[in-house]
């Protein structure tokens, strides 16, 4: 029989780590329903039977954050056979808090005191045969991090789970809290086994929505137990809520004075002191400033660049490229078919798998980041200037890591757990100009400007600006308003984290995105290159020689209109700019094979007279704007996918960021022209209606909502 | 007094708890209720969010979230 345990705890009181013990490598990682929240199963290791599920990290199960609603879902509804309830040993008082809820359930609770190592090592004492009396389930010391008391972790949950012994919860409330609740029991919750009562019956004193959504409760009813609330709530002069949180910690505090002895009280910890130093008022923001520069240096600069460079230049120009060629002329390969799979297929994928190397060098690094201790710092400093954009503090990291390549930029949002300001991060990181985009910045500068200094810092300025009135647009919208989610975050403990467990979330990061390339960004590709090496050529289906004979060609001058009042209404710029779809460097190349010229140094050079002939500075800076906003290469878009989880959020992130592009570049087209040569036209009072509205979204007043929705959850989970 | 205006190291005990919705509930769960001692460490370099001890573990809240808690300044070292 399969036996399901599920896995829950506070966030940081090593969850990830224990999970990765009792599991080894049988692990499957995706996400929970309709969420984006990351669901980890796996089976426990030597038993083929057991399924353990790594539930979100959660302080309580109340209803208002999306791990929490996840988590409790599933405990609610799925009911699992075990629940192993891991807590930080270091910090039993806030940890227990959990504890206590998950122990109402009804199900069997088995309780792991991790770091114990470091209890033991302070000096604390922590009266585990106690604890388990008082609690009444079965409790275990571990250490997760030394590989401590797993074994036997895994053999208790595993033996409450077989014996069914459900957890009677040992605290009761006091007296008129547990005389309502004994009411509500009578009134609604009679047809529900026994087990389950306590804990909906204490949800419904504390009016829980979802839950008497749930239970389906008649109005009547309803109104009969907010009577007997209302009546407890005058009776303790407190409000229902705050009554059962402080019936629940003055029942810990209880418990920890009869099994908790702590004589470390009042030194200084090593955590204490480091934050002195990190988070100290004059420090934080110069050590903040070097840890950012040391992760860009090294994952998009050296190593990483270094690691790419060789994979694209070496790995796949000069070794892989000419095998496959070599190896398909052996077999007589057709040359169609042979383009297709060198040209396209290995010099497409191979372009952003190119970029692997890279971002594993900064996954390994965000891992590390995070792990330690020091991402929820990064969050406590910078919140201040991003949250006033719509953003997170820790938004600033994807949009460091973006301006090497967009694709680990947004990989990076991950570590952003609220969903609003997660989506509006991803949306808006690869407006900041990418490693990709600066052959074109030097192409446009150097084509139409004279190579001016000015226009690679005004090409971050544009995409900084981008990223501040879409922060501030789109929180004043529908889908991101209501009032922002509580900043209310734990400063966890500084601690050194295992290299097993950094490689194995660097390597889950990484997979994922592999995967991605092997499947859409594979189609894009494909579907790119025929598009430009076929076409109708003398009214017969044939490969062209000349891209400009190709159907892409025929596309680039259908929608070429529609760039014409962006000021490059030519096909050769319309077909580069969905070149650059595929990775945004080929803009340039494609110039290059379009007017005439089989291979362009990086920045274009030759075709510099050429460009300049058929743009003016005006429409060359506008194209510029862009290409530099609209939507990024297939690769970025496949990592937003990824990270969105939802194929109406990714189409929603393109479309914005290619409306929003087109709307820019329209505004500087128009308006640049009427200052320069004073034209004036239909075109000028479409951008000053830009503006207007742009202005507008800006200044309007935020829409305010009460609650923080949590809809788009299923209920049935 | 709020605890937003309370000095960076006095000690405090917390006696109303305001706020609602999500807020109110994620500061309860957190252990911020009535009758707990409370002191703020530090603020962050552009003057918030703010460091706070309670309960033995470190937490952060903004300004004006801060607003909504009120507290009594007491005697004591910190903690």
């Amino acid at each position: 029989m399969l036996v399901k345990i599920a896995l829950a705890g506070n966030p940081n009181s090593g969850k990830t780590t224990l999970f990765n013990a009792l599991t080894g490598s049988n692990q499957f990682v995706g996400n929970w329903p309709g969420v984006t929240v990351e669901k980890k199963e796996g089976k426990l290791k030597n038993h083929k039977d057991v399924i353990i599920t790594d539930l979100p990290g959660i302080y309580s199960l109340s209803p208002y954050t999306l791990e929490e609603v996840v988590a409790r879902n599933y405990l609610i509804n799925e009911r699992p056979d075990a629940i192993l309830n891991i807590i930080d040993g270091t910090n039993l008082e806030r940890n227990l808090y959990l504890t206590t809820q998950l122990i109402e359930l009804g199900i069997p609770v088995v309780v792991a005191v991790n770091m114990m190592d470091v209890v033991n090592k302070n000096g604390d004492k922590i009266n585990i045969k106690q604890l388990s009396k008082v609690l009444g389930c079965e409790v275990v010391e571990i250490s997760a991090l030394k590989s401590t008391g797993i074994a036997e972790a895994a053999q208790a949950a595993l033996k409450a789970a077989r014996e069914k012994k459900e957890v009677v919860p040992q605290h009761s409330f006091s007296g008129s809290v547990e005389h309502t609740i004994a009411h509500i029991e009578e009134a609604v919750l009679h047809d529900l086994p026994e087990q389950q009562q306590r804990w909906y019956a204490i949800k419904l004193f504390e009016r829980d929505e979802k839950i008497i959504e749930k239970l389906k409760i008649d109005v009547k009813t309803l109104s009969h137990i907010e009577q007997d609330i209302a009546k407890c709530e005058s009776e303790l002069d407190d409000d229902a809520e705050s009554i059962i949180t402080n019936e629940r910690y003055s029942y810990i505090a209880s418990v920890i004075g009869s099994c908790y002895t702590k004589i470390s009280k009042g030194k200084l910890t090593t955590t204490d002191k480091i934050d002195r130093i990190v988070t100290n008022r004059w420090l934080a923001l110069p050590i903040f400033a070097v840890i950012m520069f040391l992760v860009y240096y090294v994952s998009v600069t050296t190593v990483g660049a270094f690691l790419t460079d060789w994979t694209n230049d070496v790995l796949f120009a000069e070794w892989v490229a000419p095998a496959a060629a070599a190896g398909l002329e052996a077999i007589g390969c057709a040359a169609w078919l042979q383009g297709l799979i060198v040209d396209g297929i290995i010099g497409g994928v191979g372009a952003v798998l190119g970029f692997v190397p890279q971002m594993l060098v900064l996954f390994l690094l965000l891992a590390f980041l995070e792990a330690c201790g020091y991402m929820a710092r990064i969050a406590f400093i910078m919140d201040r200037i991003f949250r006033k954009f719509g953003l997170s503090g820790k938004s600033f990291i994807p949009m460091l890591i973006g301006s090497g390549c967009g694709v680990p930029g947004i990989m990076a949002s991950r570590t952003i757990e609220n969903d609003r300001d997660r989506k509006m991060t991803i949306i808006t990181t690869t407006f900041i100009p990418c490693g990709a985009k600066l052959p074109i910045i030097a192409l446009i500068a150097g084509a139409l400007f004279d190579g001016a200094s000015w226009v690679a810092p005004s090409a971050y300025f544009v995409g900084v600006a981008a990223i501040i009135i879409s922060g501030i647009i789109l929180k004043k919208t529908k889908i991101f308003s209501g009032n922002p989610a509580p900043f209310v975050m734990e400063l966890p403990a500084y601690h050194m984290p295992t290299l097993g467990n950094l490689l194995r979330s660097m390597w889950e990061r990484g997979w994922s995105f592999i995967k991605k390339a092997g499947t859409i960004i594979l189609l894009s590709t494909i579907v790119i290159w025929f598009a430009s090496n076929f076409g109708i050529v003398d009214g017969k289906f044939a490969m062209v020689e000349d891209l400009g004979q190709g159907f892409l060609a025929s596309i680039g001058s259908l929608i070429a209109p529609v760039f014409a009042p962006l000021g490059f209404g030519n096909w050769q710029a319309a077909v580069a700019a969905i070149t650059g779809l595929v990775a945004k460097e080929n803009v340039v190349g494609t110039f290059g094979v379009l007017f005439g010229f089989a291979e362009v140094a990086e920045d274009g050079s030759e075709i510099w007279g050429t460009l300049a002939a058929s743009f003016t500075a005006i429409s060359a800076y506008a194209f510029l704007v862009f290409n530099l906003i609209c939507a990024p290469c297939f690769a970025a878009i496949g990592a937003i996918k990824r990270e969105m989880n939802s194929a109406k959020w990714t189409w929603f992130a393109i479309g914005y960021q290619t409306v929003f592009a087109y709307a820019l570049s329209l505004c500087v087209y128009q308006i640049g022209t009427l200052i320069i040569d004073g034209t004036f036209g239909i075109g000028t009072v479409v951008a000053f209606v830009i503006v207007a509205l742009l202005l507008f979204a800006l200044f309007k007043p935020y829409k305010q909502s009460i609650s923080l929705k949590t809809k788009g959850v299923p209920q049935g989970m | 007094m709020k605890l937003s205006n309370l000095p960076i190291g006095r000690n405090a005990v917390i006696t109303k708890v305001g706020g609602e919705g999500a807020l109110r509930c994620r500061l309860l769960d957190m252990g911020i209720i009535p009758k707990t001692r409370i002191v703020i460490r530090s603020v962050a370099p552009l003057g918030d969010p703010i460091e706070i001890r309670i309960r033995d573990y470190t937490l952060t809240l903004r300004m004006e979230d801060a607003e909504k808690i009120e507290v009594d300044p007491i005697e004591g070292e910190a903690l």
